[in-house]
């Protein structure tokens, strides 16, 4: 180092992002405590940090009475199958655009970049109207369809592909291989890092979702989490105040789950997309 | 998230990587065979709503013309003029820059100080650091609303509580309209930083290390050396992450859907709660007019980011 900082500098230093991560980190913390307390506790003045009885009382309820079940396996089906179209259907145009040449490609790429900033905001009226006349309103489909494709994972896909060393398909060609064999049998198994970076993007983006589903899934068997967890915490449906907490751990555990698991991988994917 | 600038000028030199004089037998078809099944989602889902939400900002659009969207009446800009006469439209536009305004530049600072601690600072340790101040990121707005109404409660809750310690009396956060807006501000810079702040530290770690040394041999501070050499290196990175905190925080939804329902009076209706209270009415004209309103400010402010950029190249 430059700097040749004081000993009790550097380790006050230790002190204050320490008390900043705690910080940070306590509204977690509090939600799954929270979760565990009794509806009165909660209530109380002063607030209490440590339940006096923990009980499983909420989490009980949420799944036996409130159908939670039933909205985690609803949330849990539509990101997967957006996360798969999107993985698919953004590696094939990205390959196409990166390798191959076919007429209006440059047109191509170029609305489908230039749709990368268009706010969910813009499209839901005419996406409800066109949905509702498709007869697809209120069920599953409608949460998934229309997000199995995004502009993002294109641009994604093809700047990756880009950089493949072109040796591998000409290889691929010499020994006779259709195109779409090298696609399927070279250049698929070689997209593991933006797969990666796509798949936790998707997924995430999927599950917190929640214009779109509060507009389309008007009936209660096609809410996601977020969805029903804003119902029940507004208006006149209001749950008690234990089972809003447990509610907000369960939305929030599966993504925990899936950032700590693959976070390497994406850390690296936000940091890549910021530089260029 | 992806930089649409960068996207685009990519997007200009789009030939073929390896000159060739013509094209290998099969390759159009197989181009067309993988490139079909996205376009069709995406002309069907992307670029028709967003052709679709144009015309009906133009026409007196309503829930009943549901089955009907065609058979409407052209009414001109009728829609935005309505809007732009609406008291609380304009309650709406101001609240949301009120946001974008104040928030946008705390969550910038706050994410630029992290990086610059965690690079400078913290040596042992430092994934470990960065990985719990990106967690509020990857959380569900709806979650962490649900969760946050509850620490902003006058008295039971664990903001004001601490407060307390220091002897400071905390205001009725979400039950007053002068002080619901700022704890918005506060939850949202509290669940935005960690995207700035991983951008911005490895934009730092890119600095190369031989321009410090080179500026501490030339007797230049440890600040000096931020603003004169690392701060010059990170700004188009600045410029991407406040682009896209600014496109972001444009559509703020969740928050004041959650927290307060827009309220207490309006001060916290925002521009995209606002267009869906009108599609709730069913005035899908009106509200097809303020989102296209919404999405104008956002197109400017790429298309700004995108000059900038190539000034800077």
């Amino acid at each position: 180092m430059i700097d040749k900082r004081p000993a009790w500098v550097s380790a006050l230093m230790y002190v204050i992002v320490s008390l900043a991560l705690v910080a940070v980190i306590s509204p977690f913390v509090w939600m799954v405590l929270g979760s565990l307390k009794t509806d009165g506790e909660l209530r109380r003045v002063p607030p209490t940090w440590w339940p006096e009885t923990a009980t499983l009382d909420n989490y009980t309820q949420l799944f036996a009475r409130l159908n939670f079940a039933q909205y985690f396996t609803n949330s849990l089906i539509v990101a997967v199958a957006v996360t798969i179209g999107n993985l698919l259907f953004c590696a094939m145009l990205g390959y196409a655009l990166a390798m191959l040449n076919f007429r209006f490609k440059n047109a191509i790429l170029t609305l489908v970049l230039g749709t990368l900033m268009i706010p969910g905001v813009v499209t839901f009226i005419p996406l409800y109207v066109l949905i509702v006349n498709l007869g697809m309103a209120d069920t599953l489909p409608a949460l998934i369809v229309p997000f199995l494709v995004a502009p993002f994972g294109v641009f994604l896909m093809r700047q990756f592909i880009q950089g493949l060393p072109p040796d591998l398909l000409d290889a691929g060609r010499v020994d006779g291989a259709g195109e779409l064999t090298i696609f399927a049998r070279i250049i698929l198994p070689l997209l593991g890092p933006p797969m990666a970076t796509l798949g936790i993007l998707t997924f995430l983006g999927s599950w917190n979702n929640f214009l779109w589903p509060l507009v389309v899934a008007q009936n209660e068997s096609t809410y996601t989490l977020p969805v029903a967890l804003a119902l029940y915490t507004t208006g006149q449906n209001q749950a008690n105040y234990g089972l809003m907490l447990a509610g907000a751990c369960v939305v929030v555990a599966p993504l925990l789950i899936v950032f700590l698991v693959f976070q390497r991988r994406f850390v690296a994917g936000i940091a890549t997309t910021g530089i260029k | 998230m992806t930089n649409p600038a960068a996207a685009l000028a990519t997007a200009k030199n789009a030939g073929p990587r390896v000159a060739r004089d013509r094209a290998r037998p099969g390759e159009t078809r197989a181009a067309w065979i993988l490139a079909t099944p996205f376009l069709l989602l995406f002309l069907l889902f992307t670029v028709w709503p967003v052709v679709q939400s144009l015309f009906m900002s133009f026409t007196d659009t309503r829930r009943r013309d549901l089955r009907t969207p065609f058979a409407v009446d052209f009414t001109g800009f009728e829609n935005y003029a309505r809007a732009l006469a609406d008291p609380t439209f304009r309650k709406a536009a101001w609240n949301t820059a009120y946001f974008v305004v104040v928030g946008v530049p705390l969550t910038l600072a706050v994410a630029l100080a992290a990086a610059v601690v965690l690079d400078r600072g913290i040596t042992k340790l430092r994934s470990f650091y960065r990985l719990g101040f990106y967690t509020p990121v990857i959380t569900s707005i709806v979650a962490v609303a649900v969760v946050w109404r509850f620490l902003l409660q006058p008295e039971s809750g664990l903001v004001n509580t601490v407060l307390g310690w220091f002897g400071i009396t905390g205001p009725n956060w979400l039950g007053d309209p002068n002080w619901s807006m700022p704890a918005l501000i506060m939850m949202a810079v509290w669940r935005n930083f960690g995207t700035g702040m991983i951008i911005f530290l490895a934009g730092l770690q890119g600095v190369p290390y031989m321009l410090h040394e080179a500026g501490a041999i030339d007797g230049a501070s440890a600040w000096q050396r931020f603003w004169h050499i690392s701060f010059p290196m990170l700004r188009p990175t600045l410029l991407f992450v406040s682009v896209t905190t600014v496109i972001g925080y444009l559509q703020v939804f969740e928050e004041p859907f959650v927290m307060t329902q827009g309220g207490p009076l309006d001060s916290t209706l925002t521009l995209s709660y606002y267009t869906y209270r009108q599609f709730s009415f069913g005035n899908f004209g009106l509200a097809a007019a303020v989102s296209y309103m919404i999405f104008l400010v956002i197109a400017v402010v790429t298309i700004l980011q995108f000059r900038a950029l190539r000034e800077n190249n």
